[in-house]
């Protein structure tokens, strides 16, 4: 069922803008960056747009090369877009970190995908996760940057006794990741960019991440932007989903329609590999898409649809045009040919 | 403030002083695989327990200073002289032990000159992109490219020789090397996630510098340091051997090996035992620093 | 007539440390038969890698083998002097690992690296053609395409899955009668690794060649083995056959494990509460009772034995073993 086109974030007007503004916390709107390498111009994310709302958790999806964590670290602030914008609350922050107000700094907040390295290891979590407090003056002294700290460990149940004045190096994956999530919350941000949070745990201690960044969701009112290559995971985290590759968002649907109604070769080729544990999500994967070929290179990209060389369905058109996102059903938006 | 909360206090500081002495125990278990390692700890300590107590245990202090004792010259070691007199007829014992304090005096200066610059400035530039950093690094880099020893020579051979002259001049070509090091391993932290996560959440440039880059940067400048001890001392004596450091009468264990090289082979430890003071030193502490770096290894 | 192709028995590894020696493997039993595929569940810390490297004898050195033995086709690997060992490690047995950009040297291309593995067991063929065309042949079954040019490349001029599917190839050039391949997908993008776990189960088949298949994610496994092993600190606690672990598993392990993981469907639960032990002082008895909804009494003081439950399910626990 196709209706009129459509972009993605439901404003074509300049009126919309103002009343999609409204009620999401992050638009983002022809995010385009290149990155000038000697082998040639990497096309990491090229004119994507979504929108993240209120107290929602957005996913992003793609597999390597996607660009999806270029975006999110993008709107972040550690890469200066090549053009477009980033709105946060209604503010256009489209400039490095070092440019940015310090009250955004405050406000927005990243959680990284390899526990390991995103804590220093020469520091005690004490002063890491003391850190955000300090500089951003919420705490006057030693005394209450301690009740400080223990708060935030406690929130990510992590008891303070045992773990103010460790160093990373003792402790494990699940514990530093939330320890890196405690520091993101510290500021009381309204909005956390988590890229691969889960990606380098097992999978028992992923539940138990999982399920505190829920629980921090609640109570402190967050949105979230995940970033992700596990769909069974996403599948539980994520209202909205878009699937992202070789820089271009082609599918966007809910977490229920994404899941139960893919239309995007691509997102079926996806859904197809994932590996399961029991044969009810077996049947529920999509059966006509098989995964091919190897991810093709940013730097070169393809021309018309980027999927195309690997897409068992493309026809001439997808290799001279690239498409335009169609809407099939409110709120289920697909860029494809067919 | 509350009983609860005094023992509290009371607990969690009896938690940090047991994860301080988990950390300490853990470097000497690296240190102390090495049963080299362990000579070096030795020769070290004991290196600068004799410089550090040369007035003290030096049978004969007075002859570091103008005195000569014609009549006693040359003597072969015996229990009153326990390395034999030289041509001035002073105890060569008190002399070495002397000369002990000051080769690790004149280490001592130079490094704690030379490390605080050349790390801030390797810091600066690793941290910093662009001009500065090319500016820092092109500049250490013709430091280097001068052969350590020609540019000291040729410093001290325009300026009066000294000891104070000769630091100097060992110093101004000591730098770089810190420089580069410290440069290296901060650029290479720089794209670290932690390094990130501290830009985003909005430290200051200062303490990402200081604060985040720098402690990681220690294990590789603190081995650094100890077997440049034994450099430093290489070349300083290099320096006073050919005349251009300490001067006479001044016990250095370099002047003191050159000052005994007309008299070999007949009176060979005027020489010799202050050389073997040189090579102790030295080794001590390069054996040391071998074990400095593995304790900062896995 | 299915012949017991590897066999370790309770086999108990240590690691020194400044703390002591730690006792990481507890007493694990496992058995491949000829033709048999297994595969080894457990997350990370828990032994699997050190178990694998106890058998080609990779170990560090500051580990320790503290008992055990493990036999290959009837031969104690343990007590194999030097010839025997890279026989063993040439011939018999192959490994895949989990990083292959970190399995292959960056500064060899490709050719000269697969001839090497050739040339080693096979000391007589030598000339350039032959190598050559034998290279190529191993490349095409791997499914690569374009053979010479990857032959001609470095290793980072490969993707991921192609660097995989080399290590892969350089695993299968001799004849082998048992492959193990440790989290050989773990790395790679999701529509890769389906396409490798294909490969492998192809060339399997192919080939009648053994596999212990390590993952420390369950669905890699289901679908390709016949039996599945789940291991934790350092013991395995049950085995089972695939389709039974996986629709009835009886350990509150692998319960726990199977319960944690999202479902595609939608749904899962709370993990497994606690950390891993410390294996410098393991807890006694059972050592997963500290984190065991269902641990009894006895389960701190004694280690449950392995027993057969109902032909091919095995489990090491006193829930099912009523003394």
């Amino acid at each position: 069922m196709r209706e009129t086109t459509a972009s993605p974030v439901g404003f074509t007007t300049k009126s919309d803008d103002k009343m999609a503004e409204k009620e999401s916390i992050l638009v983002v709107k022809n995010l385009t960056k290149h990155f000038k390498t000697s082998f040639g111009t990497v096309h990491a994310v090229d004119n994507i747009e979504f929108d993240v709302r209120f107290g929602e958790t957005f996913g992003l999806v793609g597999e390597s090369g996607s660009g999806k964590t270029t975006t999110g670290y993008m709107i972040m602030g550690v890469y200066t877009p090549t053009s477009g914008r980033i709105v946060f609350k209604g503010q256009d922050i489209s400039v490095h970190v070092v440019k940015r107000p310090k009250s955004i700094k405050k406000d927005m907040s990243i959680v990284f995908q390899d526990p390991a390295s995103s804590l220093n290891p020469s520091k005690t979590i004490k002063e890491i996760v003391g850190l955000p407090l300090k500089v951003h003056g919420l705490v006057k002294d030693n005394v209450e940057l301690n009740k400080g700290v223990e708060e935030l460990l406690e929130a990510v149940e992590l008891p303070p006794e045992r773990f103010m004045d460790t160093l990373p190096g003792d402790l494990g994956g699940g514990e530093k990741q939330a320890v890196a999530i405690a520091r993101a919350i510290a500021t009381h941000p309204s909005f956390v960019v988590l890229d691969e949070p889960t990606s380098a745990l097992d999978v028992s201690v992923q539940a138990k991440v999982i399920k505190t960044l829920m629980k921090l969701q609640q109570e402190l009112k967050l949105s979230y932007l995940f970033i992700t290559h596990d769909l069974s995971l996403m599948r539980n985290v994520a209202s909205r989903v878009a699937i992202m590759y070789l820089g271009k968002i082609y599918e966007y649907a809910p977490a229920h329609l994404f899941f139960h109604n893919p239309v995007h070769p691509y997102t079926k080729m996806l859904l197809s590999s994932v590996p399961v544990l029991t044969d009810e999500e077996e049947t529920s994967k999509p059966r006509d898409v098989k995964s091919t070929g190897e991810v093709s290179s940013a730097i070169n990209p393809p021309p018309g649809c980027r999927f195309h060389p690997r897409c068992p369905f493309a026809t001439t058109i997808c290799k001279v045009k690239e498409p335009e996102f169609v809407m099939i059903e409110p709120e289920h938006y697909v860029a494809c040919h067919l | 403030m509350n009983k609860a909360r005094l023992l509290r206090i009371i607990r969690l500081s009896k938690i940090i002083q047991s994860r301080r002495l988990e950390f300490a125990k853990r470097m000497w278990y690296r240190f102390s695989r090495s049963k080299l390692s362990l000579v070096g700890l030795v020769m070290a300590i004991v290196s600068i327990l004799t410089a550090l107590l040369a007035p003290w245990i030096a049978p004969h202090p007075e002859d570091v200073t103008k005195i000569t004792h014609f009549e006693r010259k040359f003597q072969l070691p015996s229990l009153e002289y326990p390395l034999g007199t030289d041509d001035y007829g002073r105890d060569i014992f008190s002399r070495t032990i002397f000369g002990f304090q000051y080769s690790l005096m004149m280490a001592a200066v130079v490094l704690v000159l030379v490390v605080p610059v050349g790390v801030i400035l390797g810091l600066i530039a690793g941290t910093r992109k662009g001009l500065i950093e090319t500016v820092i690094m092109r500049v250490a880099d013709i430091f280097i490219a001068v052969p350590a020893l020609v540019l000291a020579l040729a410093i001290c051979s325009v300026l009066t020789p000294s000891v104070f002259n000769a630091m100097m001049a060992v110093s101004l070509m000591w730098w770089p090397w810190y420089t580069r090091l410290t440069y290296h391993i901060a650029s290479s932290l720089k794209n670290e996630y932690f390094v990130q996560a501290a830009e985003l959440i909005g430290a200051s440039s200062f303490h990402i510098m200081f604060r985040e880059i720098l402690p990681n940067c220690l294990g590789s400048i603190l081995t650094k340091v100890t077997l440049d001890v034994g450099w430093v001392i290489l070349i300083g004596s290099s320096l006073s051997f050919v005349g251009l450091g300490a001067q006479p009468p001044t016990p250095d264990l370099g002047t003191m090996v050159a000052g005994g090289g007309q008299y070999m082979p007949d009176f060979w430890w005027v020489s010799i035992f202050p050389a073997v003071a040189i090579a102790f030193i030295i080794m001590g502490f390069n054996l040391l620093g071998d074990g400095v770096r593995d304790m900062f290894t896995e | 007539m299915t012949e017991q192709l590897l066999e370790i028995k309770n086999l108990y590894v240590g690691y020194k440390t400044y703390r002591g020696t730690s006792k990481v493997l507890n007493g694990v039993h496992l058995s491949v038969n000829t033709g048999e595929k297994v595969g080894l569940i457990g997350e990370s810390g828990c032994g699997k890698t050190t178990t694998m490297k106890t058998i080609l004898r990779i170990l560090p050195a500051n580990a320790v083998i503290q008992n055990g033995e493990i036999y290959f086709r009837g031969k104690d690997i343990q007590r194999m002097g030097k010839n025997e060992l890279n026989e063993l490690r040439r011939t018999y047995i192959a490994m895949i690992f989990q990083d292959p950009t970190a399995a292959l040297n960056p500064v060899f291309k490709i050719e000269t690296q697969l001839a090497d593995v050739i040339k080693s067991s096979h000391a007589h063929e030598s000339r350039t053609e032959e190598l050559n065309a034998k290279c190529i042949r191993l490349l095409k079954e791997v499914a690569l395409p374009d053979p010479e040019r990857v032959l001609d490349s470095y290793p980072f001029q490969l993707s991921g899955g192609m660097r995989q599917r080399v290590c892969i190839a350089m695993a299968l050039a001799t004849p082998r009668y048992l492959l193990i391949a440790d989290e050989p997908t773990t790395n790679l993008d999701v529509t890769i690794q389906d396409q490798v776990l294909h490969l492998i189960k192809d060339i399997v088949e192919k080939r009648k060649l053994s596999v212990i298949l390590i993952s420390h994610a369950l669905g890699t496994v289901r679908g390709f083995v016949d039996k599945v092993c789940a291991m934790y600190a350092g013991e395995i606690f049950e085995v089972a056959e695939t389709e039974k672990l996986f629709s009835d598993p009886l350990h509150p392990y692998t319960k726990g494990l199977l319960e944690s993981t999202p479902r595609l469907t939608g749904g899962f639960s709370e993990g497994i509460g606690g950390r891993v032990p410390d294996y410098i002082n393991p807890p006694l008895g059972c050592r997963f009772h500290p984190r065991c909804n269902y641990s009894l009494s006895i389960c701190k003081k004694e280690k449950p034995p392995f027993i057969d439950i109902e032909g091919n399910h095995s489990v090491a626990c006193w829930l099912y073993n009523k003394k």
